[in-house]
């Protein structure tokens, strides 16, 4: 997206019948259309940058408010953006456990993301280089691997209910269940894919292990652990909000269902878009942490 | 000299093959070979004749499949910084500075019994050798490629291995580059009197840098087929060799070999 947006081209309008014809008659009048072209160029390339995704934003508001006018449940753009206004005004109030602002309900869905997405973390990253450097183990995990990873985390959550006797938990086990693949996967694929070039010259050094770990695997497999990292934080957040629609309490996933049964449709649109920009945030965040983190990758 | 001066490095009919999904290649068959101490070897011979393999088998890289590899009087078993290779694509790692990627063998090698102080100028002294002080906290992405070549040769030396090892070091360089590096490896191994050898394919650096030239025959089952005996004083200069007829014979010689004896054999199936 962002890549798209800046290869737009930053070429200077074509000057006018430039060293055609008699120069010295020319001269005067061509200076000004050249001044004027430069002008005009920012302005131009600005709207060049916003037109399309604003062609975007108006085409799905045009079609909102189409739909919205056929079907009286449904609320028009407006009214969604008044209720928003109003949501936003004071996002965080506590008039009881099941009624506080949106702002906090966000909150306790991040901090469920974030403890069941670092507790995957922990777990499947050390996991994935064991399973990346030993074969046997590898080959110990890699059936089951194969069979839990195309579950639906939401499975899970029975057993998760089961065995903790409690919903919050539950959720952030669901949401461990879903990190953990990508993130096991990738850095044991990242282990694996370490150029061999490297490993030999850690053979004729006779490095320790724990070198081997730390000067040759994990620089190496560090783009594909922060490629895990992301996937997983991408699902995590997708199935958040599937959770709590089950499991109840605070949470934006609850407050969708919460808002469903109180037939508050403007409220769940809003829910909608506040999940998508949190998710957006995240992956930024992720890319931008990835991008400090990587090494320059330049091939000899 | 004794024994093990004379059998520095000691070859005894070894074999490699490969298991391949078609089936077993054999790639080197009856190797016995013997280095010197302080000798410069190079193997030549066409690409995919096994020189490579048996570079690998020296380092301990690869284990043959029959016979035996001795070192200093010991088996080789597996790869030791005893025995350091300069990497064909100087394999350095790109995460490290040039002082870090010396360092790391320095520091296993030496760790145990010197101080950090000495382990440094271990490090320093390596890099001042090859004339990198410079380029200590580059990154290998931020220098030449013959610069990267050095500091692979740097990282050899400063764990002041037993013998050399050195896998097509010069390949990917241009020419002016090659024979620049060549005449500090000239230099270098005369200073250190390392024991060398060296994988190549380019006849005058083999003629230029070698006590002997080993050739390998062609593969499958590639062996030793000729052995050259360079009779050239050192120090040597590589512009007053040009005229010398010694030179040019034994350069004749290594080509005859490669070129009638052992024609390429993608040329004999033509």
């Amino acid at each position: 997206m962002n890549a798209l947006l800046k290869s737009v081209p930053n070429e200077p309008a074509p000057a006018p019948t430039a060293a055609v014809g008699p120069a010295r008659t020319i001269t005067p009048p061509r200076k000004p259309a050249a001044v004027v072209a430069r002008r005009a160029q920012p302005f131009a390339a600005a709207v060049r940058l916003v037109a399309p995704p604003l062609t975007g934003i108006a085409l799905v508001l045009l079609i909102w408010q189409i739909i919205a006018a056929q079907n009286e449940a449904f609320p028009s753009p407006l009214v969604t953006w008044q209720a928003a206004l109003e949501l936003f005004a004071d996002p965080f109030y506590r008039n009881s456990p099941n009624d506080q602002g949106i702002g906090w309900n966000v909150l306790a869905s991040l901090q469920r993301v974030a403890v069941g997405f670092g507790l995957a973390a922990l777990v499947g990253i050390p996991l994935g280089f064991v399973i990346g450097r030993v074969q046997f183990v590898s080959r110990m995990f890699g059936p089951i691997i194969s069979l839990l990873k195309p579950v639906s985390p939401l499975a899970w959550l029975p057993i998760g209910l089961l065995v903790f006797k409690s919903a919050d938990p539950a959720a952030i086990w669901s949401i461990f269940i879903c990190s953990i693949w990508p993130m096991i996967i990738n850095t044991a694929v990242g282990v694996q894919r370490v150029p061999q070039d490297y490993m030999n010259v850690a053979r004729v050094l006779n490095l320790s292990e724990w070198k081997i770990l730390s000067k040759i695997l994990l620089p190496s497999a560090l783009p594909y652990i922060l490629t895990g990292v992301r996937l997983a934080i991408g699902t995590a957040w997708l199935v958040i909000v599937a959770a709590e629609m089950l499991t109840g309490g605070v949470g934006i996933g609850f407050w969708v269902w919460d808002e469903w049964n109180n037939l508050n449709v403007a409220h769940i649109i809003i829910a909608i878009a506040i999940i998508g920009v949190v998710g957006l945030l995240l992956e930024l965040a992720l890319v931008s942490l990835a991008r400090a983190l990587t090494h320059e990758q330049v091939a000899n | 000299m004794d024994e093990l001066q004379t059998r520095f490095i000691d070859i005894t009919g070894v074999e490699m093959a490969f298991q391949t999904k078609k089936g077993v290649f054999q790639a080197l068959q009856a190797i016995d070979l013997t280095v010197r101490k302080g000798e410069f070897i190079t193997l030549i011979g066409h690409s995919g004749c096994g020189k490579s393999t048996l570079l690998n088998l020296i380092s301990g890289l690869l284990k043959p499949t029959a016979g035996v590899l001795i070192c200093a009087g010991r088996e080789i078993g597996g790869p030791s910084p005893e025995r350091a290779v300069v990497f064909q694509n100087h394999s350095l790692l790109p995460w490290l500075t040039c002082y870090e990627n010396i360092h790391l063998g320095v520091e296993r090698v030496f760790g145990a019994a010197e101080s950090r102080a000495q382990l440094r100028d271990r490090t320093m002294a390596a890099l001042s050798l090859v004339g990198l002080t410079s380029a200590e906290t580059k990154r290998p992405h931020e220098i030449s490629g013959g610069m990267k070549q050095r500091v692979g040769i740097a990282r050899a030396l400063a764990m002041q291995p037993k013998v050399l090892l050195m896998d097509e070091p010069f390949g990917a360089l241009d020419a002016l580059t090659r024979a620049h590096l060549q005449d500090e490896l000239l230099k270098i191994v005369a200073a250190t009197k390392s024991t060398v050898v060296m994988v190549t394919h380019d006849v005058d650096e083999a003629v230029l840098l070698s006590d002997r030239i080993v050739m390998l025959t062609n593969g499958p089952a590639a062996t030793i087929g000729e052995i050259v005996d360079v009779q050239l004083e050192r120090p040597r200069d590589r512009v007053a060799l040009a005229q010398d007829a010694r030179y040019t014979e034994h350069r004749r010689q290594v080509l005859e070999f490669l070129y009638r004896k052992q024609a390429h054999p993608a040329t004999q199936a033509a």
